[in-house]
């Protein structure tokens, strides 16, 4: 018992000595990189909108934000397949991947990845590898919003 | 608490032949001028990145082979690892030979406990050739450890790069080359470290415990040595190391190196430096070899570090063990008396002509170092 | 000049991530189900139709809109089709998106394959 409590000391020293060693690196850089991209690609995004609500004038404001979210999904995954989407992410941190076109660079990257596992067991099967989550989580948070709006 | 873990040779097992080969990214690092070849594009022509490392373990064993002057039909024994699940890219590059396998796991000291084992297995004249091979790709394990290579996330600065290369060596009971004269197996240590970006600071313990067991059985010290060189500890892990070490009471000097940390370039964006089993084995295959085949170093310590960590356990919350093999690798003595008769032989200032040429080496790690 | 807006709102919330993984060394599928929650939360609460308002693209692109639609779809599809709308309506209304990620993904992973980082 004496030696586990000692091997446990000893862990938590390193552990802190560790922590205080690690290279600090400045955050104001990689949080304004991350502002000004994710502010862009937000632009991006409206300025799209406006293009599509002025080339079709009589669709639903829903609608037009479905084919926005459309048109960035596209464009992500296409700069994902051609290598571009993973430097823009180093670049910018969380500036990419909080958007809508992270959630895109974060289900066709496994897909691309695995793609020389079979279309089943590769693609298929490791598309939700890391946006899994996302779809789980959204699914089961919406029912449950439903089911307390269903009773109030 | 005295256990012996250090075996020393009596039969000095020889290092004949040795190759290394290495992507085109670790080409461009300070070791490019050492390596035997240096592959143009990662996949190596082969349509996956895992059957590139296979190809890339299969001509580093004919490499080494050839290198050292001999038959493939000499050879008795292939010890062979690497960092894949199953380590299949050392089993399956062995279905090409025609000698018998064993397939070690040592993560990134695979190199050392190989050749260790190696040496092992010659000085009790068991078998007479041993090769030693292994390797390790940068986009195999990344997406087997980490994320997708397309996945646009930022790495923390204490992450570590993967080597791609592979490296092999050829050991032998007889012939000319650096000898091997002593080995420390290493114990498996975990100080409680999770963090799976800071594998340095999860393998520096193991490396110390090795050190020092090492140090207590021969009865040597830093100074016995003209370079001392871990595997891939990286930046963060070797300023761990030498802080461990003076806890303990022992001063690693400026003979102290890492091979991760004087891999890349500073401007090649590898944060914490070079890691994988392939980072320790193509540094030892080319660099190392070379300056002890024309005895600019005499007496090498090599200890390459592995991090026995899988995705599967450090999701259920465990820690990160580490693992650490140490050989001691010796100029041939040829070697050693071409170069005593040239500085005409004189034994009492014998000491210090090898103090200046420390330093004069450990200004050129240096030099490394601020690359 | 709402650009304005969306530029620094949208900047904003993608910072918040970006203060997440410096401080929390946090994963990226941990930050989109953060954001995503957060969203869903927004909605529930009524909040977000008021900053959308103004904030337009600059909240609806960050993977928070998505889940306020979850949240949105499930809410009215309820008033409509009563329980069963709390099942099917989060899906309905991101349908679009989902089915479009998924496509695009399979078809460009046919077509492209990963290269290594330099």
């Amino acid at each position: 018992m004496d030696k586990y409590m000692e091997t446990k000391k000893r862990n938590q020293a390193y552990n802190r000595y560790v922590q205080a060693k690690i290279p600090k690196t400045k955050a104001w850089p990689s949080l304004f990189n991350s502002f000004l991209v994710g502010g862009i690609i937000c632009c991006i995004g409206q300025g799209i909108n406006d293009l599509i609500l002025l080339a079709f004038p009589n669709m639903s404001e829903q609608s037009a934000w479905a084919f926005t979210l459309i048109a960035l999904i596209f464009i992500a995954s296409f700069l994902t397949g051609i290598g571009v989407y993973d430097k823009i992410g180093k670049f910018a941190g969380g500036g990419s991947i909080v958007p809508i076109t992270g959630f895109s660079n974060s289900i066709t990257s496994p897909a691309v990845e695995f793609k020389h596992e079979g279309i089943i067991y590769g693609i298929c099967v490791k598309m939700f590898t890391i946006s899994g989550p996302v779809i789980v989580c959204g699914v089961v948070a919406s029912f449950i919003v439903g089911i307390v709006y269903l009773f109030i | 608490m005295y256990t012996n873990q250090t075996v020393i040779f009596k039969n000095k097992p020889v290092i004949i032949g040795s190759y290394s080969i290495v992507g085109p990214k670790e080409g461009k690092g300070n070791f490019g001028p050492y390596f035997n070849y240096i592959m143009k594009d990662d996949s190596f022509g082969e349509k996956s990145y895992e059957k590139a490392e296979m190809k890339m373990l299969k001509t580093a064993i004919i490499g080494a082979i050839e290198d050292a002057k001999i038959k493939a039909s000499d050879v008795n024994l292939l010890l062979a690892g690497d960092l894949l699940n199953q380590i299949i890219s050392s089993s399956y590059a062995a279905r090409d030979f025609d000698f018998a396998f064993l397939g070690l796991f040592g993560a990134c000291s695979t190199m050392a406990e190989s050749m260790a084992i190696a040496s092992s297995i010659i000085d009790g004249r068991e078998f007479d050739t041993i090769v030693c091979s292994t390797g390790s790709h940068f986009s195999t394990a990344e997406r087997q450890f980490r994320f997708p290579l397309e996945l646009g996330n930022q790495r923390p600065p204490t992450s570590q790069w993967t080597v791609t290369g592979a490296g092999a060596c050829v050991i032998s009971s007889k012939g000319h080359g650096p000898k091997i004269t002593m080995a420390t197996f290493g114990k498996v240590i975990d100080f409680g470290i999770n963090d799976v970006n800071d594998m340095g600071a999860a393998m520096a313990p193991a490396a110390m415990d090795t050190m020092l067991a090492h140090f207590r059985d021969t009865k040597t010290s830093p100074d016995d040595y003209d370079l001392i060189v871990t595997g891939d500890l990286g930046k963060l892990g070797s300023e761990i190391l030498i802080d461990l070490m003076e806890d303990q009471g022992v001063k690693l000097g400026l003979n102290y190196n890492d091979c991760g940390q004087m891999y890349y370039t500073r401007n090649q964006n590898t944060l914490s430096g070079g890691s994988g089993c392939g980072c320790s084995a193509t540094v030892l295959n080319s660099y190392i070899i070379k300056k002890l085949r024309t005895g600019e170093y005499k007496r090498v310590l090599f200890m390459p570090t592995g991090a026995l960590m899988s995705t599967t356990a450090s999701q259920q919350g465990e820690t990160i063990p580490g693992v650490c093999h140490a050989i001691v690798i010796e100029c041939d003595d040829s070697v050693k008396d071409v170069k005593n008769s040239t500085t005409s032989n004189r034994n009492v200032k014998n000491n210090q002509s090898k103090k200046s040429k420390r330093t004069s080496i450990s200004k050129k790690n240096q030099q490394h170092i601020q690359n | 000049m709402y650009y304005l807006w969306v530029f620094l709102i949208g900047g904003f919330i993608c910072m918040l991530g970006q203060v997440l993984i410096i401080y929390t060394n946090i994963t990226s599928a941990r930050i989109l189900v953060t954001f995503e929650l957060i969203g869903v939360l927004l909605q529930a609460f009524g909040l977000f139709d008021a900053i959308s308002e103004f904030a337009r693209a600059g909240i609806n692109v960050p993977i928070v809109g998505f889940g306020a639609s979850l949240a949105k779809g499930a809410m009215s599809a309820v008033k409509s089709k009563g329980l069963l709308g709390a099942f099917t309506g989060g899906l309905e209304a991101t349908a679009g998106g989902l089915a479009a990620a998924i496509f695009f993904a399979f078809l460009f992973s046919l077509i492209f394959k990963s290269r290594t980082k330099n």
